[in-house]
Protein backbone atom coordinates (compact mmCIF):
# COMPACT_ATOMS: atom_id res chain seq x y z
CA UNK A 1 0.00 0.00 0.00
CA UNK A 2 1.20 3.17 -0.92
CA UNK A 3 2.45 5.34 2.10
CA UNK A 4 -0.56 7.91 1.35
CA UNK A 5 -3.04 5.07 1.64
CA UNK A 6 -4.48 7.43 4.42
CA UNK A 7 -4.50 10.68 2.49
CA UNK A 8 -8.00 11.21 1.73
CA UNK A 9 -8.15 14.86 0.48
CA UNK A 10 -4.78 17.00 -0.97
CA UNK A 11 -4.99 20.19 -2.60
CA UNK A 12 -2.01 21.60 -4.40
CA UNK A 13 -1.19 25.38 -5.20
CA UNK A 14 -5.23 26.07 -5.60
CA UNK A 15 -5.97 28.86 -7.15
CA UNK A 16 -9.99 29.95 -7.55
CA UNK A 17 -11.80 33.09 -9.29
CA UNK A 18 -15.23 34.77 -8.96
CA UNK A 19 -15.81 36.10 -12.21
CA UNK A 20 -12.94 38.63 -12.19
CA UNK A 21 -11.86 38.58 -8.66
CA UNK A 22 -9.05 35.85 -7.86
CA UNK A 23 -9.96 34.28 -4.38
CA UNK A 24 -7.88 31.76 -3.59
CA UNK A 25 -3.90 32.27 -4.43
CA UNK A 26 -2.29 29.01 -3.82
CA UNK A 27 -3.28 26.84 -1.50
CA UNK A 28 -1.83 23.73 -0.41
CA UNK A 29 -3.50 21.29 2.41
CA UNK A 30 -3.90 17.74 2.87
CA UNK A 31 -6.43 15.88 5.66
CA UNK A 32 -5.56 12.80 6.26
CA UNK A 33 -8.19 9.86 6.98
CA UNK A 34 -9.92 10.11 10.49
CA UNK A 35 -9.00 13.70 10.99
CA UNK A 36 -10.51 16.76 11.81
CA UNK A 37 -9.34 19.99 10.51
CA UNK A 38 -10.38 23.41 10.51
CA UNK A 39 -9.99 26.40 8.44
CA UNK A 40 -9.87 29.48 10.75
CA UNK A 41 -9.65 33.20 9.95
CA UNK A 42 -11.59 35.78 9.49
CA UNK A 43 -14.07 36.53 7.03
CA UNK A 44 -13.34 37.17 3.59
CA UNK A 45 -10.16 35.05 4.23
CA UNK A 46 -11.25 32.75 1.54
CA UNK A 47 -11.83 29.21 3.55
CA UNK A 48 -15.69 28.96 2.15
CA UNK A 49 -14.41 29.79 -1.17
CA UNK A 50 -11.68 26.59 -0.19
CA UNK A 51 -14.94 23.79 0.67
CA UNK A 52 -17.07 25.30 -2.48
CA UNK A 53 -13.29 24.91 -4.79
CA UNK A 54 -13.56 21.15 -4.12
CA UNK A 55 -16.88 20.60 -4.70
CA UNK A 56 -16.26 22.54 -8.64
CA UNK A 57 -19.15 25.26 -7.04
CA UNK A 58 -16.75 28.41 -8.11
CA UNK A 59 -15.86 30.09 -11.31
CA UNK A 60 -12.72 29.04 -12.09
CA UNK A 61 -9.99 26.96 -11.26
CA UNK A 62 -6.39 26.07 -11.44
CA UNK A 63 -4.12 23.86 -9.16
CA UNK A 64 -4.57 20.07 -8.27
CA UNK A 65 -7.82 18.57 -6.11
CA UNK A 66 -7.06 14.90 -4.97
CA UNK A 67 -10.18 13.58 -3.30
CA UNK A 68 -9.12 9.42 -2.31
CA UNK A 69 -6.21 9.22 -5.07
CA UNK A 70 -8.71 10.94 -7.65
CA UNK A 71 -7.78 14.06 -9.14
CA UNK A 72 -10.86 15.61 -9.86
CA UNK A 73 -9.82 19.03 -11.44
CA UNK A 74 -11.48 17.83 -14.82
CA UNK A 75 -14.71 16.11 -13.02
CA UNK A 76 -17.99 17.49 -13.70
CA UNK A 77 -19.60 18.93 -10.19
CA UNK A 78 -22.32 16.20 -9.91
CA UNK A 79 -19.49 13.44 -10.03
CA UNK A 80 -17.37 14.96 -7.38
CA UNK A 81 -19.76 13.73 -4.42
CA UNK A 82 -19.90 9.91 -5.78
CA UNK A 83 -15.78 10.12 -4.68
CA UNK A 84 -17.13 10.00 -0.84
CA UNK A 85 -17.79 13.82 -0.27
CA UNK A 86 -20.55 15.53 1.77
CA UNK A 87 -20.52 18.93 1.86
CA UNK A 88 -22.62 20.92 4.24
CA UNK A 89 -23.03 24.67 3.18
CA UNK A 90 -22.70 27.67 5.09
CA UNK A 91 -26.83 28.61 4.74
CA UNK A 92 -27.46 25.22 5.21
CA UNK A 93 -29.30 24.84 1.91
CA UNK A 94 -32.57 22.90 3.26
CA UNK A 95 -34.78 22.59 0.63
CA UNK A 96 -38.43 24.97 1.05
CA UNK A 97 -40.10 22.75 -0.89
CA UNK A 98 -39.50 19.56 0.30
CA UNK A 99 -40.59 18.16 3.64
CA UNK A 100 -37.72 16.63 6.30
CA UNK A 101 -38.30 13.68 5.28
CA UNK A 102 -37.25 14.34 1.72
CA UNK A 103 -34.29 16.92 2.67
CA UNK A 104 -33.15 13.94 4.01
CA UNK A 105 -33.33 11.06 1.39
CA UNK A 106 -32.28 13.87 -1.09
CA UNK A 107 -28.96 13.32 -1.47
CA UNK A 108 -28.04 9.96 -3.75
CA UNK A 109 -26.04 7.27 -1.66
CA UNK A 110 -22.12 7.81 -2.60
CA UNK A 111 -20.51 5.05 -1.12
CA UNK A 112 -22.72 1.70 0.19
CA UNK A 113 -22.08 1.66 4.13
CA UNK A 114 -24.14 5.38 4.96
CA UNK A 115 -25.96 5.48 8.14
CA UNK A 116 -29.18 4.24 8.22
CA UNK A 117 -32.59 5.99 8.26
CA UNK A 118 -33.12 4.70 11.63
CA UNK A 119 -29.45 5.50 12.82
CA UNK A 120 -30.04 8.81 11.92
CA UNK A 121 -33.24 9.70 13.38
CA UNK A 122 -31.69 8.09 16.88
CA UNK A 123 -28.98 10.62 16.43
CA UNK A 124 -31.09 13.37 16.19
CA UNK A 125 -34.66 12.60 17.53
CA UNK A 126 -36.12 16.14 16.70
CA UNK A 127 -35.69 15.06 12.64
CA UNK A 128 -37.97 11.88 13.64
CA UNK A 129 -40.91 14.01 15.34
CA UNK A 130 -40.69 16.39 12.53
CA UNK A 131 -40.27 14.31 9.44
CA UNK A 132 -43.18 15.26 7.60
CA UNK A 133 -43.03 19.21 8.51
CA UNK A 134 -41.74 21.68 5.40
CA UNK A 135 -37.89 21.58 5.64
CA UNK A 136 -37.51 25.44 5.97
CA UNK A 137 -40.08 25.54 9.00
CA UNK A 138 -37.35 23.67 11.32
CA UNK A 139 -35.13 25.68 14.08
CA UNK A 140 -31.63 26.81 12.92
CA UNK A 141 -30.31 24.45 15.26
CA UNK A 142 -32.79 21.46 13.82
CA UNK A 143 -31.81 22.64 10.12
CA UNK A 144 -28.28 22.46 10.99
CA UNK A 145 -28.60 19.02 12.34
CA UNK A 146 -30.74 17.90 8.83
CA UNK A 147 -28.40 19.37 6.96
CA UNK A 148 -25.33 16.96 8.44
CA UNK A 149 -27.92 14.15 8.85
CA UNK A 150 -28.43 13.96 5.03
CA UNK A 151 -24.76 13.62 3.94
CA UNK A 152 -24.33 11.11 6.38
CA UNK A 153 -27.05 8.94 5.31
CA UNK A 154 -25.32 9.07 1.86
CA UNK A 155 -22.46 7.34 3.09
CA UNK A 156 -20.08 10.31 2.58
CA UNK A 157 -16.76 10.03 4.17
CA UNK A 158 -15.11 13.17 3.80
CA UNK A 159 -17.21 16.12 5.36
CA UNK A 160 -16.73 19.66 4.63
CA UNK A 161 -18.49 21.56 7.06
CA UNK A 162 -18.99 25.12 6.41
CA UNK A 163 -20.09 27.42 9.84
CA UNK A 164 -21.93 24.89 11.39
CA UNK A 165 -22.56 26.75 14.44
CA UNK A 166 -23.39 29.67 13.41
CA UNK A 167 -26.43 31.62 15.20
CA UNK A 168 -26.92 28.57 17.22
CA UNK A 169 -27.79 28.03 21.07
CA UNK A 170 -24.81 27.03 22.84
CA UNK A 171 -26.79 24.46 24.09
CA UNK A 172 -27.00 22.80 20.31
CA UNK A 173 -23.56 23.71 19.42
CA UNK A 174 -22.61 21.58 22.49
CA UNK A 175 -25.00 18.72 20.34
CA UNK A 176 -23.01 19.21 16.94
CA UNK A 177 -19.30 19.35 18.89
CA UNK A 178 -20.60 16.21 20.65
CA UNK A 179 -21.97 14.68 17.05
CA UNK A 180 -18.94 15.17 15.23
CA UNK A 181 -16.55 13.58 17.97
CA UNK A 182 -18.95 10.62 17.12
CA UNK A 183 -18.25 10.98 13.52
CA UNK A 184 -14.94 11.17 14.12
CA UNK A 185 -14.74 8.25 15.89
CA UNK A 186 -16.49 6.37 13.52
CA UNK A 187 -13.57 6.92 11.06
CA UNK A 188 -15.19 10.11 8.79
CA UNK A 189 -12.90 12.50 7.82
CA UNK A 190 -13.89 16.11 8.46
CA UNK A 191 -12.83 19.54 6.98
CA UNK A 192 -14.61 22.28 8.88
CA UNK A 193 -14.61 26.14 8.70
CA UNK A 194 -15.14 27.49 11.72
CA UNK A 195 -15.82 30.93 13.20
CA UNK A 196 -16.44 29.55 16.61
CA UNK A 197 -12.34 28.89 17.62
CA UNK A 198 -13.71 27.46 21.55
CA UNK A 199 -16.03 25.17 19.52
CA UNK A 200 -13.11 24.02 16.99
CA UNK A 201 -10.39 23.82 19.57
CA UNK A 202 -11.03 21.00 21.71
CA UNK A 203 -12.44 18.24 18.93
CA UNK A 204 -9.66 19.45 16.00
CA UNK A 205 -6.44 17.63 15.37
CA UNK A 206 -4.75 20.87 13.07
CA UNK A 207 -5.76 24.03 12.07
CA UNK A 208 -5.05 25.57 9.19
CA UNK A 209 -4.88 29.47 8.95
CA UNK A 210 -6.43 31.86 6.20
CA UNK A 211 -5.95 35.37 5.15
CA UNK A 212 -6.66 36.64 1.81
CA UNK A 213 -6.94 33.50 0.14
CA UNK A 214 -3.79 32.20 1.36
CA UNK A 215 -3.05 29.35 4.08
CA UNK A 216 -0.93 31.40 6.92
CA UNK A 217 -0.29 29.10 9.56
CA UNK A 218 -0.72 25.43 10.33
CA UNK A 219 -1.03 24.75 13.83
CA UNK A 220 -1.31 21.27 15.39
CA UNK A 221 -3.41 20.75 18.38
CA UNK A 222 -0.90 19.99 20.83
CA UNK A 223 0.62 23.72 19.32
CA UNK A 224 -2.09 25.28 20.36
CA UNK A 225 -0.73 26.94 24.39
CA UNK A 226 2.20 28.46 22.65
CA UNK A 227 0.55 29.76 19.49
CA UNK A 228 -2.32 31.07 21.02
CA UNK A 229 -1.25 34.88 21.01
CA UNK A 230 -0.63 34.28 16.71
CA UNK A 231 -3.87 32.69 16.32
CA UNK A 232 -5.07 35.77 18.28
CA UNK A 233 -3.85 38.70 16.32
CA UNK A 234 -4.52 36.19 12.80
CA UNK A 235 -8.07 36.01 14.19
CA UNK A 236 -8.03 39.61 15.48
CA UNK A 237 -10.15 38.32 18.69
CA UNK B 1 -88.38 22.95 -20.43
CA UNK B 2 -84.34 23.10 -19.50
CA UNK B 3 -85.25 27.02 -18.96
CA UNK B 4 -84.67 28.04 -15.57
CA UNK B 5 -84.79 32.11 -14.11
CA UNK B 6 -84.79 33.24 -18.28
CA UNK B 7 -81.27 30.96 -18.06
CA UNK B 8 -81.19 28.79 -20.83
CA UNK B 9 -79.62 25.75 -19.34
CA UNK B 10 -79.22 23.89 -22.70
CA UNK B 11 -76.76 26.81 -23.86
CA UNK B 12 -75.34 27.92 -20.52
CA UNK B 13 -74.16 23.80 -20.29
CA UNK B 14 -72.83 24.18 -24.12
CA UNK B 15 -70.71 27.04 -23.20
CA UNK B 16 -69.70 25.73 -19.36
CA UNK B 17 -68.88 22.40 -21.74
CA UNK B 18 -66.47 24.27 -24.34
CA UNK B 19 -64.90 26.13 -21.39
CA UNK B 20 -63.67 22.75 -19.89
CA UNK B 21 -62.23 21.33 -23.03
CA UNK B 22 -60.75 24.92 -23.53
CA UNK B 23 -59.61 24.71 -20.22
CA UNK B 24 -57.86 21.39 -20.60
CA UNK B 25 -55.37 22.59 -23.24
CA UNK B 26 -55.10 26.02 -21.24
CA UNK B 27 -54.35 23.20 -18.11
CA UNK B 28 -51.84 21.32 -20.30
CA UNK B 29 -50.23 24.02 -21.76
CA UNK B 30 -49.81 26.34 -18.68
CA UNK B 31 -48.73 22.62 -16.39
CA UNK B 32 -45.67 22.77 -19.83
CA UNK B 33 -44.14 26.40 -19.60
CA UNK B 34 -44.92 25.98 -15.41
CA UNK B 35 -42.17 23.42 -15.01
CA UNK B 36 -40.05 24.69 -17.60
CA UNK B 37 -39.96 27.86 -16.32
CA UNK B 38 -39.51 26.81 -12.67
CA UNK B 39 -36.76 24.80 -13.31
CA UNK B 40 -34.66 26.40 -16.08
CA UNK B 41 -36.24 29.85 -15.48
CA UNK B 42 -36.99 30.57 -18.66
CA UNK B 43 -40.15 31.10 -20.60
CA UNK B 44 -40.87 29.06 -23.50
CA UNK B 45 -42.33 31.36 -26.15
CA UNK B 46 -41.88 28.13 -28.23
CA UNK B 47 -44.45 26.30 -26.48
CA UNK B 48 -47.49 27.33 -28.63
CA UNK B 49 -44.78 26.00 -31.65
CA UNK B 50 -44.49 22.95 -30.15
CA UNK B 51 -48.36 22.57 -29.63
CA UNK B 52 -48.95 23.48 -33.66
CA UNK B 53 -46.43 20.44 -33.87
CA UNK B 54 -47.97 18.10 -32.08
CA UNK B 55 -51.06 18.56 -34.37
CA UNK B 56 -49.40 18.79 -37.60
CA UNK B 57 -47.41 15.64 -36.63
CA UNK B 58 -50.57 13.49 -35.62
CA UNK B 59 -52.40 15.08 -39.12
CA UNK B 60 -48.83 14.30 -41.51
CA UNK B 61 -48.21 10.90 -39.24
CA UNK B 62 -51.93 9.58 -40.42
CA UNK B 63 -51.70 11.00 -44.31
CA UNK B 64 -47.79 9.51 -45.09
CA UNK B 65 -47.15 7.09 -42.29
CA UNK B 66 -50.79 5.46 -41.95
CA UNK B 67 -49.95 5.99 -37.94
CA UNK B 68 -53.88 5.69 -36.07
CA UNK B 69 -54.92 8.68 -33.52
CA UNK B 70 -53.86 6.33 -30.53
CA UNK B 71 -50.52 5.50 -31.71
CA UNK B 72 -50.28 9.12 -32.53
CA UNK B 73 -51.31 9.45 -29.10
CA UNK B 74 -48.06 7.93 -27.19
CA UNK B 75 -45.45 8.77 -30.44
CA UNK B 76 -46.43 12.00 -31.32
CA UNK B 77 -45.70 13.48 -27.31
CA UNK B 78 -42.48 11.36 -27.99
CA UNK B 79 -41.19 13.04 -30.75
CA UNK B 80 -42.06 16.31 -30.00
CA UNK B 81 -40.00 16.13 -26.89
CA UNK B 82 -37.26 14.97 -28.45
CA UNK B 83 -37.49 17.99 -30.64
CA UNK B 84 -37.48 19.77 -27.36
CA UNK B 85 -34.54 17.72 -25.72
CA UNK B 86 -32.24 18.61 -29.13
CA UNK B 87 -33.71 22.28 -28.61
CA UNK B 88 -32.46 22.60 -25.06
CA UNK B 89 -29.08 20.36 -25.61
CA UNK B 90 -27.71 22.71 -28.63
CA UNK B 91 -29.53 25.98 -28.74
CA UNK B 92 -31.21 27.05 -25.28
CA UNK B 93 -28.06 25.55 -23.06
CA UNK B 94 -25.65 27.66 -25.12
CA UNK B 95 -27.47 30.91 -23.78
CA UNK B 96 -28.38 29.80 -20.03
CA UNK B 97 -25.87 31.81 -18.56
CA UNK B 98 -26.93 35.00 -19.90
CA UNK B 99 -29.64 36.86 -19.23
CA UNK B 100 -32.92 35.52 -19.52
CA UNK B 101 -33.87 38.15 -22.60
CA UNK B 102 -31.63 36.47 -24.96
CA UNK B 103 -33.66 32.91 -24.37
CA UNK B 104 -36.93 34.56 -24.03
CA UNK B 105 -36.35 36.07 -28.17
CA UNK B 106 -34.62 32.74 -28.81
CA UNK B 107 -37.55 30.59 -28.33
CA UNK B 108 -39.77 33.73 -29.71
CA UNK B 109 -37.41 33.31 -32.70
CA UNK B 110 -37.79 29.65 -33.07
CA UNK B 111 -41.92 29.59 -33.05
CA UNK B 112 -41.69 32.32 -35.73
CA UNK B 113 -39.59 30.16 -38.20
CA UNK B 114 -42.12 26.58 -37.20
CA UNK B 115 -44.80 29.00 -37.34
CA UNK B 116 -43.42 30.50 -40.95
CA UNK B 117 -42.05 26.78 -42.71
CA UNK B 118 -45.34 25.33 -42.15
CA UNK B 119 -47.54 28.17 -43.28
CA UNK B 120 -45.16 27.84 -46.42
CA UNK B 121 -45.35 24.56 -46.62
CA UNK B 122 -49.20 23.86 -45.69
CA UNK B 123 -50.56 27.32 -46.18
CA UNK B 124 -52.52 29.03 -43.06
CA UNK B 125 -56.24 28.14 -44.00
CA UNK B 126 -56.32 25.01 -41.70
CA UNK B 127 -56.66 21.53 -42.42
CA UNK B 128 -59.03 18.85 -40.55
CA UNK B 129 -58.28 15.64 -38.89
CA UNK B 130 -60.99 13.16 -37.99
CA UNK B 131 -62.01 12.12 -34.86
CA UNK B 132 -61.29 8.63 -33.93
CA UNK B 133 -64.37 5.78 -34.90
CA UNK B 134 -64.01 4.79 -31.09
CA UNK B 135 -64.95 7.90 -29.61
CA UNK B 136 -67.40 9.45 -32.02
CA UNK B 137 -70.55 10.53 -31.27
CA UNK B 138 -72.21 11.38 -28.05
CA UNK B 139 -74.15 10.47 -24.71
CA UNK B 140 -77.12 12.46 -23.93
CA UNK B 141 -77.31 13.86 -20.86
CA UNK B 142 -80.32 15.54 -18.74
CA UNK B 143 -79.18 19.31 -19.45
CA UNK B 144 -77.05 18.64 -22.38
CA UNK B 145 -75.67 16.17 -25.44
CA UNK B 146 -72.37 15.39 -24.51
CA UNK B 147 -69.75 14.97 -27.66
CA UNK B 148 -67.43 11.26 -26.70
CA UNK B 149 -64.20 13.16 -28.24
CA UNK B 150 -64.85 16.04 -25.98
CA UNK B 151 -65.67 14.15 -22.74
CA UNK B 152 -62.02 12.40 -23.55
CA UNK B 153 -59.94 15.57 -23.88
CA UNK B 154 -61.15 16.28 -20.42
CA UNK B 155 -60.76 13.15 -19.11
CA UNK B 156 -56.92 12.59 -20.86
CA UNK B 157 -56.32 15.96 -19.79
CA UNK B 158 -57.57 15.69 -15.82
CA UNK B 159 -55.68 12.54 -16.11
CA UNK B 160 -52.63 13.83 -16.83
CA UNK B 161 -52.21 17.38 -14.98
CA UNK B 162 -52.85 15.17 -11.89
CA UNK B 163 -50.12 12.43 -12.89
CA UNK B 164 -47.70 15.32 -13.51
CA UNK B 165 -48.35 17.22 -10.41
CA UNK B 166 -48.22 13.15 -8.68
CA UNK B 167 -45.09 12.69 -10.00
CA UNK B 168 -43.44 16.33 -9.04
CA UNK B 169 -44.88 16.82 -5.70
CA UNK B 170 -44.73 13.03 -4.28
CA UNK B 171 -41.57 10.89 -6.34
CA UNK B 172 -37.63 11.20 -5.73
CA UNK B 173 -37.43 12.43 -9.25
CA UNK B 174 -40.02 15.10 -8.55
CA UNK B 175 -37.96 15.93 -5.17
CA UNK B 176 -35.06 16.79 -7.70
CA UNK B 177 -36.86 18.75 -9.73
CA UNK B 178 -38.02 20.58 -6.91
CA UNK B 179 -34.62 20.98 -5.16
CA UNK B 180 -33.31 21.70 -8.59
CA UNK B 181 -35.90 24.26 -8.92
CA UNK B 182 -34.64 26.58 -5.62
CA UNK B 183 -30.86 25.53 -5.71
CA UNK B 184 -29.70 23.82 -8.93
CA UNK B 185 -25.83 24.39 -7.98
CA UNK B 186 -26.28 22.64 -4.37
CA UNK B 187 -27.91 19.53 -6.04
CA UNK B 188 -25.38 19.39 -8.05
CA UNK B 189 -22.85 19.15 -4.98
CA UNK B 190 -24.71 16.14 -3.98
CA UNK B 191 -24.03 13.79 -6.86
CA UNK B 192 -27.61 15.14 -9.22
CA UNK B 193 -26.50 15.81 -13.05
CA UNK B 194 -28.77 18.53 -12.79
CA UNK B 195 -27.73 19.31 -16.57
CA UNK B 196 -29.43 16.16 -17.48
CA UNK B 197 -32.65 16.48 -14.95
CA UNK B 198 -32.79 20.06 -16.89
CA UNK B 199 -33.32 18.44 -20.57
CA UNK B 200 -35.35 15.95 -19.55
CA UNK B 201 -37.40 18.41 -17.90
CA UNK B 202 -37.81 20.51 -20.83
CA UNK B 203 -37.99 17.59 -23.01
CA UNK B 204 -41.28 16.88 -20.72
CA UNK B 205 -42.71 20.26 -20.85
CA UNK B 206 -42.93 20.57 -24.33
CA UNK B 207 -44.07 17.24 -24.67
CA UNK B 208 -46.81 18.30 -22.90
CA UNK B 209 -47.45 20.40 -25.35
CA UNK B 210 -47.25 17.91 -28.16
CA UNK B 211 -49.65 16.21 -26.67
CA UNK B 212 -52.50 18.47 -26.56
CA UNK B 213 -51.55 19.15 -29.90
CA UNK B 214 -52.86 15.94 -31.11
CA UNK B 215 -55.61 15.79 -28.84
CA UNK B 216 -56.77 19.60 -30.17
CA UNK B 217 -56.27 17.70 -33.74
CA UNK B 218 -59.75 16.79 -34.07
CA UNK B 219 -61.50 19.61 -32.53
CA UNK B 220 -59.63 22.25 -34.01
CA UNK B 221 -58.45 23.22 -37.18
CA UNK B 222 -55.04 22.06 -37.80
CA UNK B 223 -53.19 25.29 -38.73
CA UNK B 224 -49.44 26.89 -38.10
CA UNK B 225 -50.96 29.61 -36.31
CA UNK B 226 -53.15 27.84 -33.94
CA UNK B 227 -50.23 27.84 -31.65
CA UNK B 228 -49.70 31.46 -31.18
CA UNK B 229 -53.41 32.11 -31.32
CA UNK B 230 -53.51 29.98 -27.94
CA UNK B 231 -50.51 31.02 -26.52
CA UNK B 232 -51.37 34.41 -25.25
CA UNK B 233 -54.08 33.30 -23.28
CA UNK B 234 -51.75 30.43 -21.91
CA UNK B 235 -49.26 33.54 -20.88
CA UNK B 236 -52.12 35.55 -19.03
CA UNK B 237 -52.83 31.89 -17.51
CA UNK B 238 -49.37 31.54 -16.20
CA UNK B 239 -49.34 34.56 -14.66
CA UNK B 240 -52.54 34.74 -12.70
CA UNK B 241 -51.34 31.32 -11.50
CA UNK B 242 -48.17 32.06 -10.32
CA UNK B 243 -45.11 31.81 -12.13
CA UNK B 244 -43.55 28.20 -11.97
CA UNK B 245 -46.92 27.03 -9.60
CA UNK B 246 -47.68 23.97 -10.89
CA UNK B 247 -50.62 22.99 -8.88
CA UNK B 248 -51.54 26.69 -10.00
CA UNK B 249 -51.07 26.29 -13.22
CA UNK B 250 -53.71 23.62 -13.55
CA UNK B 251 -56.73 25.04 -11.22
CA UNK B 252 -56.24 28.09 -13.41
CA UNK B 253 -55.91 26.40 -16.77
CA UNK B 254 -59.13 24.38 -16.25
CA UNK B 255 -60.73 27.25 -14.17
CA UNK B 256 -60.36 30.16 -16.48
CA UNK B 257 -61.68 27.71 -19.27
CA UNK B 258 -64.67 27.99 -17.55
CA UNK B 259 -64.65 31.39 -16.96
CA UNK B 260 -64.26 32.37 -20.63
CA UNK B 261 -67.09 29.97 -20.99
CA UNK B 262 -68.97 31.74 -18.76
CA UNK B 263 -68.80 34.84 -19.99
CA UNK B 264 -69.74 33.48 -23.66
CA UNK B 265 -73.34 32.66 -22.36
CA UNK B 266 -73.48 35.71 -20.06
CA UNK B 267 -71.81 38.14 -21.68
CA UNK B 268 -70.10 36.95 -25.06
CA UNK B 269 -68.95 40.22 -26.33
CA UNK B 270 -66.54 40.01 -23.30
CA UNK B 271 -65.17 36.31 -23.99
CA UNK B 272 -62.05 36.87 -25.45
CA UNK B 273 -60.61 39.61 -23.09
CA UNK B 274 -62.22 38.66 -19.86
CA UNK B 275 -59.37 36.15 -18.99
CA UNK B 276 -56.69 39.23 -19.24
CA UNK B 277 -59.40 41.38 -17.17
CA UNK B 278 -59.18 38.54 -14.54
CA UNK B 279 -54.91 38.97 -14.92
CA UNK B 280 -54.69 42.69 -14.83
CA UNK B 281 -56.79 42.32 -11.25
CA UNK B 282 -54.79 39.65 -10.01
CA UNK B 283 -51.21 41.51 -10.82
CA UNK B 284 -53.36 44.57 -8.93
CA UNK B 285 -53.93 42.75 -5.53
CA UNK B 286 -51.49 39.65 -6.20
CA UNK B 287 -48.34 40.48 -7.85
CA UNK B 288 -46.77 37.18 -7.73
CA UNK B 289 -50.08 35.22 -8.80
CA UNK B 290 -52.79 33.09 -6.95
CA UNK B 291 -50.62 30.75 -6.25
CA UNK B 292 -47.39 32.15 -6.37
CA UNK B 293 -44.59 32.33 -3.78
CA UNK B 294 -43.85 36.28 -2.77
CA UNK B 295 -40.15 37.15 -3.78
Amino acid sequence: MSPNHREKLRINNLHAYYGESHILHGIDLTVMQGELVTLLGRNGSGRSTTLKAIMNMVGKRSGQIVVNGNDTMSLPAHRIAHLGLGFCPEERGIFSSLNVEENLMLPPAVRSDGMSVDEIYAMFPNLYERRTSQGTRLSGGEQQMLALARILRSGANILLLDEITEGLAPVIVQKLAEVLVQLKNRGLTILLVEQNFRFAAPIADRHYVMEHGHIVEEIAAHELAEKTELLNTYLGV
Amino acid sequence: MASLFDINLFALFGQLLIGLINGSFYALLSLGLAIIFGLLKIINFAQGAMYMLGAFAALLGMQYLGINYWFALILVPLAVGLVGILMERFLIRRIANEDHLYSLLLTFGLALMLQGIFTHLFGSSGLSYPIPDALKGGTKLPFMYLPNYRAWIILVSVVVCIGTWWMIEKTKLGAYLRAGTENPQLLQAFGINVPLIVTLTFGFGVALAGLAGVMAAPVYSVSPDMGSNILIVVFAIVVIGGMGSIGGAILTGLGMGVIEGLTKYFYPEASTTVIFLVMVIVLLFKPAGLFGKEA
